[in-house]
């Protein structure tokens, strides 16, 4: 019974924030909405006992992506007004897509149910916590593809720094290949003036 | 008793939201990023849910790598979005195709 309310409340915050995002007039309350609505499907994983994955979305999501959406937000100075002109325009034509392509996808999951996939199938007793399975799942049998991500990660984080890195010009950085050419036969003089006569450079 | 099926519904609606997102902020790169964020979420909330009334953990392993793809994708948006910004002083998705060359 509370599991039946609190899927309620968790599966209509989800889809209530998720329609705050889209129709917010200011986008950074689109992304307390966003970070609302991660939450809010964090629970629903929950429910089901994927504690991994809800814990992941709220740190990776929340912590990470939503913080940098609103980074990026602030940080630039742009006019948003201007940016909603087409807003009203496209509202028929899209709630039109929209409405076909959610029957679709209820129409196929009708279809789904009719079929043999889910039948016979029982959810096996858990005999061990979620993490655990998860990490033995990961390391051994799906080790190519957690490294993968990996390298996906990597990637990623080169590639936005090396697109949004610009040298502004009134930075001295060192020049390492002259650095690396000297040696200490030109580099250092060694001179024995005599008293009184000073030194000549 | 909650089913699959209301998890399937979650996930349906949520995706579609995410589309209609797109289509209504044509102009706005950033919605259109968090459009596509709601998307990705409505699929892990499809892989979760099946993975869960399956019994197999390989749906949730799946999101976790949708998770990183999804992670990856908004850096790197984000960052060409900056660039972008800098380049032009407006966010405005019809400029882009002045972008050749």
């Amino acid at each position: 019974m509370i599991a039946t309310i609190a899927f309620a409340l968790f599966a209509t915050l989800t889809i209530a924030s998720a329609l705050a995002v889209i129709f917010a007039r200011n986008p950074v309350h689109s992304v307390l909405w966003l970070i609302l609505a991660f939450f809010n499907a964090a629970g629903l994983m929950l429910l089901v006992g994927a504690e991994f994955i809800a814990m992941l979305l709220v740190i990776v999501y929340v912590g990470a992506v939503a913080v940098l959406f609103l980074f990026v937000v602030m940080m630039l100075d742009i006019d948003f007004a201007s940016l909603r002109s087409g807003f009203t325009r496209n509202l028929p034509f899209g709630i039109i897509i929209a409405l076909v392509l959610l029957g679709e996808i209820i129409v196929a999951e009708i279809a789904h149910k009719a079929g043999p996939a889910l039948a016979g199938r029982q959810i096996p007793a858990a005999h061990q916590p979620n993490i655990v399975a998860l990490g033995q799942l990961l390391y051994s049998r799906y080790l190519f593809a957690f490294e993968i991500a990996g390298l996906i990660l990597l990637v990623a984080m080169i590639g936005a720094i090396v697109l949004t890195h610009r040298s502004r010009g009134d930075t001295r950085t060192p020049k390492v290949s002259k650095q690396l050419r000297r040696n200490p036969a030109e580099a250092v003089k060694l001179l024995d003036p005599g008293v009184g006569e000073g030194m000549k450079l | 008793m909650i089913g699959i099926n209301s998890y399937l519904f979650v996930g349906a609606v949520l995706f579609t939201i995410g589309v209609l997102g797109i289509f209504l902020n044509r102009r706005n790169v950033i919605l259109m990023l968090m459009a596509i964020e709601l998307i990705l979420l409505a699929v892990n909330i499809n892989l979760v849910a099946f993975s869960a009334f399956l019994g197999d953990l390989t749906g949730q392993v799946l999101a976790m790598f949708v998770l990183t793809v999804a992670a990856a994708e908004a850096a790197i948006g984000l960052a060409i979005l900056v660039i972008f910004f800098r380049r032009r002083g407006s966010i405005a998705v019809d400029d882009v195709n002045r972008m050749h060359g």
